[in-house]
């Protein structure tokens, strides 16, 4: 019986041949932590050592709390600052270094990359999996002991394979057909699982679009997701990889999964995910008019330059009609929007573009929810107050129809855009 | 080990967010404190009312959302003795056992517990005992509960590292 990508990491790690429910201890390729690497630092220096197992292997950012905007974050940042100094931490990506979300800057900079193991204490650790890479969050406790000693216990997991065929259809982008996976299989449905993503709609996507699945499929419950690694992974590595041990690994024609399922392209249409919870999918006609207060567009689910393109595409000169935040993933796609005139665009169009990291997503800067307000957003969750107050309402959408629904003050089927678009070419043409 | 105590009893996909709010998981503050914003963003009749001993009955994909490791410390911290849930997401499943806070998987006993009622679970045995009957639960394997009888991944490490 052959092993899925799981198995097959797991077993390199091990160094013996492992199946579903053994337990491995795995050695990390690399560790990634963000604001919450200031808890982390105080539980290492209880555990008794002095040094951390390796300063190159750990990787720190700031996304969560930038730039500080209360006295606490400030001190907060101040603490991992005075470690990674301490310990020569180097990959420390402050907001003076080029810097981002942290799930962004794992793929961006050539960490992430196949067949390598990535240890994140942040739920959508598993969005590196767009590399090809095995990714997985844990704790802070579990990180400070990964600091400590180099190593942790992963339990080989169940695996769920996904094919993916064909290509999108205008007016549909990568968030839909998540929303729809997530919608189907429902909040518990890939719990302690590896997903597994495979097929030329795979293939046929941008390693952005890749990232926007493999990072939501911690709404389903799973403990990594990874996209079959290709010749597009491999040219983002190129002069960029920054460890030299990565692979081209994948699972085994006969490998044996808990489940399989099949998506066509072609069949995925906008949705939305209805307040409170990720997985209350709807297709957009049942969503259409729902009265928005605010748009945000961007973060580590759809915050790279292919999503504020798409955005920009459909608001090009028009006005949104409510308040639109753009939280672009990183400084680099901050830069490149900016070399290729798309915030220009978006600004014109009356967006406000805030500084890369999280920003609204966590509700706590650039665009909290008062009460009873409506957000439209392409971050990843929508539970209750998540974004602010208890009373606000979080949909979960595509960029396009994030983008679309914002000139319009109500949620909106972006594919109305691109019909139209179509009418004037055709009509140019008659 | 055995304890009892009275239930407070939750639905399904119970998230970190309600667990422990977002707005406080970026400031440093002490697993006392934590304790002080339990279930704040769910039932702030728990984050008042709840006392040490007390324990928490839930449905299915309990703590699921975010890695917050404070969505387990603060339930500690508040003195709840364990979770009994239909199910447990990954990571809150994981940081429950580096903390050494017992989380139980057993359907059948949530299902015929009742809010506000007296339980006992007896963890040698792997039974709980509830007013409708006597449930058993499948115990940790062997590698988690030496974890657990460490008191948590800590103290665990600490051992490790001076054996």
């Amino acid at each position: 019986m052959g092993k899925t990508f799981a198995e097959k990491i797991l077993s390199r790690c091990a160094g013996y041949d492992v199946t579903v429910g053994d337990i491995v201890f795995a050695k990390p390729d690399f560790c990634i932590s963000h604001e919450n690497a200031s808890a982390i630092c105080a539980t290492f220096k209880k555990i008794g050592v002095d040094n951390v197992f390796d300063p190159d292997k750990i990787v720190l950012t700031f996304d969560h709390t930038v730039p500080a905007s209360t006295i606490a974050y400030a001190n907060a940042h101040r603490v991992v600052r005075k470690f990674a100094k301490e310990q020569g931490i180097e990959n420390f990506y402050d907001m003076n270094k080029y810097g981002g979300v942290c799930h962004q800057i794992m793929c961006q900079e050539g960490f992430s990359a196949p067949g390598l193991v990535i240890i994140g204490s942040d739920s959508h650790t598993c969005t590196s999996g767009a590399m090809g890479a095995f990714a997985v969050g844990v704790g802070r406790t579990e990180m400070a002991g990964v600091w400590a000693t180099g190593e942790l216990w992963l339990k080989v997991p169940d695996a769920i394979s996904i094919e993916v065929t064909g290509d999108f259809q205008p007016g549909v982008g990568a968030k839909d057909l998540i929303l729809r996976i997530i919608g189907d299989m429902r909040a518990d449905g890939a719990d302690y699982c590896s997903v597994e993503f495979y097929g030329d709609g795979i293939e046929n996507m941008s390693i952005a679009d890749r990232m926007t699945i493999c990072n939501m499929c911690v709404e389903m419950g799973a403990k990594n997701a990874v996209c079959k690694p290709d010749d597009k992974v491999r040219a983002a590595l190129e002069g960029k990889a920054k460890s030299d041990k990565w692979e081209m690994v994948w699972a085994d024609d006969d490998a044996e999964y808990l489940a399989s399922y099949r998506y066509s392209l072609e069949d995925i249409a906008p949705a939305v995910a209805k307040p409170h919870t990720v997985d209350n999918y709807a297709t957009i006609s049942e969503a259409t008019g729902i009265k928005i207060d605010q748009a945000l567009i961007g973060t580590c689910t759809n915050g790279r330059l292919e999503d504020l393109r798409a955005a920009a595409e459909v608001l090009k000169g028009r006005r949104v009609k409510v308040r639109t935040m753009i939280t672009p993933a990183s400084v680099e796609v901050y830069r490149q929007a900016l070399k290729e005139g798309i915030l220009e665009t978006l600004l014109l169009s009356g967006c406000t573009i805030t500084p890369p990291g999280c920003g609204a997503c966590i509700g706590l800067s650039s665009g909290v929810l008062g009460d009873h307000e409506t957000c439209i957003s392409t971050a990843n969750r929508n539970f209750k107050g998540r974004m602010g107050s208890k009373e606000g309402f979080i949909y979960l959408a595509s960029p396009m129809t994030a983008a679309w629904s914002a000139l319009h003050g109500e949620i909106r089927d972006p594919r109305e855009h691109f019909e139209s678009a179509s009418d004037k070419a055709g009509g140019g043409q008659a | 080990m055995r304890i009892q105590g009275r239930v407070w009893k939750y639905g399904d996909d119970i998230n970190t967010d309600y667990i422990f709010p977002g707005v406080h998981t970026y400031v440093l503050m002490s697993d006392e404190e934590m304790g002080t914003h339990a279930m704040e963003g769910i039932d702030t009749d728990f984050t008042k009312n709840a006392v040490k001993g007390d324990i928490i009955v839930a449905g299915k994909n309990w703590g699921c959302g975010s890695s917050r490791e404070q969505a387990v410390k603060c339930l500690k911290a508040r003195g709840i003795g364990a979770l009994v849930v239909v199910s447990a997401a990954r990571i809150f499943y994981r940081n429950a056992i580096n903390e050494g806070f017992p989380v139980v998987i057993c359907p059948e006993a949530v299902e015929t517990t009742q809010p506000g009622e007296q339980i006992s679970i007896d963890f040698d045995k792997g039974q709980i005992t509830n007013a409708k009957g006597v449930y058993s639960f499948k115990p940790y394997s062997e590698h988690i509960q030496s974890l657990m009888q460490c008191g948590g991944l800590l103290p665990y490490i600490r051992q490790s590292l001076a054996e």
